[in-house]
């Protein structure tokens, strides 16, 4: 567990991106805030287009633009705003600092270059080594993720490797210059069960032992379970849900979160009858009401959720949540 | 056997795909194993489960029960008649009662094409083939009647598919594969593309038409949950080969195979409380090629339970107990 006297590594205070398209402006994020502890594993999960990835390109400034467009927040690393900064000063924390790996290690390696030459080029840049030592940093980095015969593998090519390896290379390359931050772009979707516990086991292992703080974007509620200790639940670029993992999975509270932990078949105990679902789809987060976007989805829904927003607010000690139901209603209607 | 025949036997079907090499004169230079000799049966009603990582041969033994690629070695038994061996004709008839519903619902529906011609272009084909007789009015009202089946709305009928989501393009292909009223339906990892909550929506989907029309299902997936959610039996396969086919109770509470107890033990579980607590075994290593004849357990390589006398003995399917049959050497008498 974090401690929260500490101070945050990385604070995102109402970050919003939008893009834009033919049809309308798409909040892809809306208003998003939370803070990263040392050490601490932040889940953020949420179903496809909730805008979970969108968040976490904006903190390493990749979001193409145009379309897209940070229209306003602020994030806070080591006293400075991240959203602020000049192209130069992001490229010497982006994959220094912040590290980030992807969802598909296939795509996020150079096919074209020797993993040697990928890695060599990170840790000259951004940690001022000769070639020759960054070669035997590199090799360093492969042997702790686990790659039998370092000394040979590192001069192979991405395809040489498996898909389970390639995400161990990427793991090697982030933590190659000792990251404050990880961002984990749904790091295991892409492998099979038995590899995805290998490589949950190593980004444990890694972050535990450097004390990196991780975030875990991924749309597992088994992966959050087992490797985060607070977790954001993101819902049309909103997020819904804020508590540390045990009561979040305890005693969901809203309705989403619910419907989300519900829905998922569980293979340890036994699945009678119907699996609860939450009826309809996501919406269209072009042009969306200024009120609770889950309320034609939601099964609790009142009169004040299709009239207004309700704000993210703190409902007991490091829970929060945005919900009607928890919040004062009469307050908000007489204003 | 005195037995009523099952509605689909599949005998020592063996499947390679040929490496080839050269350019005018192609020589085959050896073998793609992707199924290497299994056989099991599926009862009429039940609904049997086949859960492997990717590359154990899964997709490829549905796409053999459909007669899709021709098989090496082996019989397919369908209501006692050998698939292999028909006339196109015959088979094309035959072929009635077995129908496939795919993974990916963006590629496999014609984008080109409107929900009513989708819906309704296997009652075309067995109209035009002179193996059905239908009107067209019939044909439009079977359509309708499909379209409510699964859930949609029939005034969708003359929308292109890229104007529905995920779920409800699923569930288009779900009714076209029930145009024919099969007595069998393959599912190829039906929900993996799909959101938790839209996943528990087409599942639930699945099981109602089965109670439904009496249908019997092969269910394929990797994911562990979904499998004993559907599933009355579960087989497990690695590396083009069988390892274990049980019950699906039986299966989850004592799996006997190292691999199903690897497979189990790797999947995550959305509970926090039982993620801290939980002994995983994790598996070393990939699996590997499937291109080279294997001459003794399939596992042996990344076995963690692994005897010599594995490494030189292929072992055969074996009854463990009233419907639980393992291929292991640690559970069967060997010398």
């Amino acid at each position: 567990m974090h401690d929260t006297t500490k101070k945050p590594v990385l604070q995102v205070k109402n970050l919003q991106t939008y893009f834009k398209t033919d049809d309308g402006i798409v909040k892809a994020v809306d208003g998003v805030s939370f803070d990263l502890y040392r050490g601490q594993t932040l889940g953020i999960v949420g179903e496809s287009g909730c805008g979970k990835s969108v968040t976490n390109l904006s903190l390493m400034q990749l979001i193409p633009s145009p379309p897209g467009k940070i229209v306003g927040g602020e994030v806070i690393f080591k006293d400075k705003d991240i959203l602020k900064m000049s192209d130069a000063e992001m490229r010497s924390i982006r994959g220094n600092s912040i590290s980030m790996i992807f969802q598909d290690p296939m795509t996020s390696l150079n096919p074209f270059l020797r993993i040697s030459t990928q890695m060599i080029e990170t840790i000259v840049l951004h940690q001022g080594l000769s070639k020759a030592e960054a070669k035997r940093k590199s090799i360093d980095m492969l042997k702790l993720v686990g790659i039998p015969a370092p000394e040979k593998r590192v001069d192979d090519y991405p395809h040489q490797f498996s898909g389970g390896m390639r995400q161990r290379v990427m793991i090697g390359m982030a933590l190659s210059c000792n990251a404050d931050i990880l961002i984990a772009d749904e790091p295991t979707t892409a492998l099979d069960v038995t590899i995805q516990a290998q490589i949950l086991e190593l980004i444990k292992d890694l972050a535990q032992q450097f004390e990196t703080a991780v975030i875990m974007i991924t749309h597992d509620l088994g992966v959050v379970a087992g490797m985060c200790d607070e977790v954001c639940v993101m819902y049309a670029g909103r997020l819904v849900e804020k508590a540390d993992t045990d009561p979040l999975f305890h005693k969901p509270l809203h309705p989403y979160t619910q419907g989300l932990i519900n829905s998922v078949p569980r293979m340890d105990r036994a699945n009678e009858g119907k699996l609860f679902s939450i009826e309809g789809q996501p919406p269209n987060l072009i042009d969306l009401p200024d009120c609770c976007s889950f309320h034609p989805r939601c099964n609790k829904a009142m009169d004040i959720c299709r009239k207004k927003y309700p704000q993210l607010t703190e409902v007991e000690k490091g829970r929060h949540v945005a919900c009607w139901l928890y919040l004062d209603k009469e307050g908000a209607e007489n204003e | 056997m005195s037995k009523k025949t099952p509605l689909l036997e599949v005998k020592d079907v063996k499947l390679h795909f040929p490496i080839e090499d050269g350019v005018l004169f192609k020589r085959k230079v050896g073998a793609i194993r992707a199924i290497d000799g299994i056989s099991f049966t599926v009862e009429q009603g039940e609904t049997l489960g086949i859960v492997g990582e990717s590359g154990c041969g899964k997709s490829t033994t549905a796409r053999a029960i459909a007669q899709l690629h021709p098989v090496t070695e082996g019989n397919i038994y369908f209501e006692g008649e050998d698939l292999t061996k028909m006339s196109t004709r015959k088979l094309l008839a035959t072929r009635k009662n077995i129908q496939m519903v795919f993974q990916d619902p963006y590629a496999s529906l014609n984008p080109r094409m409107t929900v009513r011609t989708i819906i309704a272009e296997p009652l075309n084909i067995y109209v035009k083939r002179g193996l059905l007789e239908m009107s067209q009015t019939e044909i439009e009202n079977r359509v309708e009647e499909l379209m409510e089946t699964v859930g949609l709305s029939r005034f969708y009928k003359n929308r292109y598919p890229h104007e529905f989501s995920g779920g409800q393009r699923q569930r288009i292909g779900i009714a076209r594969a029930l145009a024919l009223n099969p007595k069998i339906i393959l599912a190829d990892e039906p929900v993996s593309a799909l959101d938790v909550s839209i996943q528990s929506q087409i599942l639930n989907l699945l099981k109602d038409l089965q109670k439904e029309f009496g249908l019997t299902y092969v269910f394929i997936a990797h994911d562990l949950a979904v499998i004993e959610y559907i599933s009355t039996r579960v087989a497990v396969m690695y590396l083009g080969k069988l390892v274990e086919v049980a019950d699906s109770a039986l299966l989850y509470k004592n799996p006997l195979h190292p691999y199903t107890q690897a497979l189990l033990s790797a999947a995550p579980i959305p509970d926090p409380q039982i993620e801290k607590n939980r002994q995983r075994i994790i598996l070393t290593g990939d699996v590997p090629s499937p291109d080279t004849e294997r001459f003794g357990c399939y596992f042996y390589d990344r076995c963690p339970k692994k005897m010599d006398y594995c490494k030189t003995h292929i072992p055969p399917m074996t009854k463990m107990a009233e419907g639980h049959e393992t291929a292991c050497w640690l559970h069967i008498q060997h010398d």
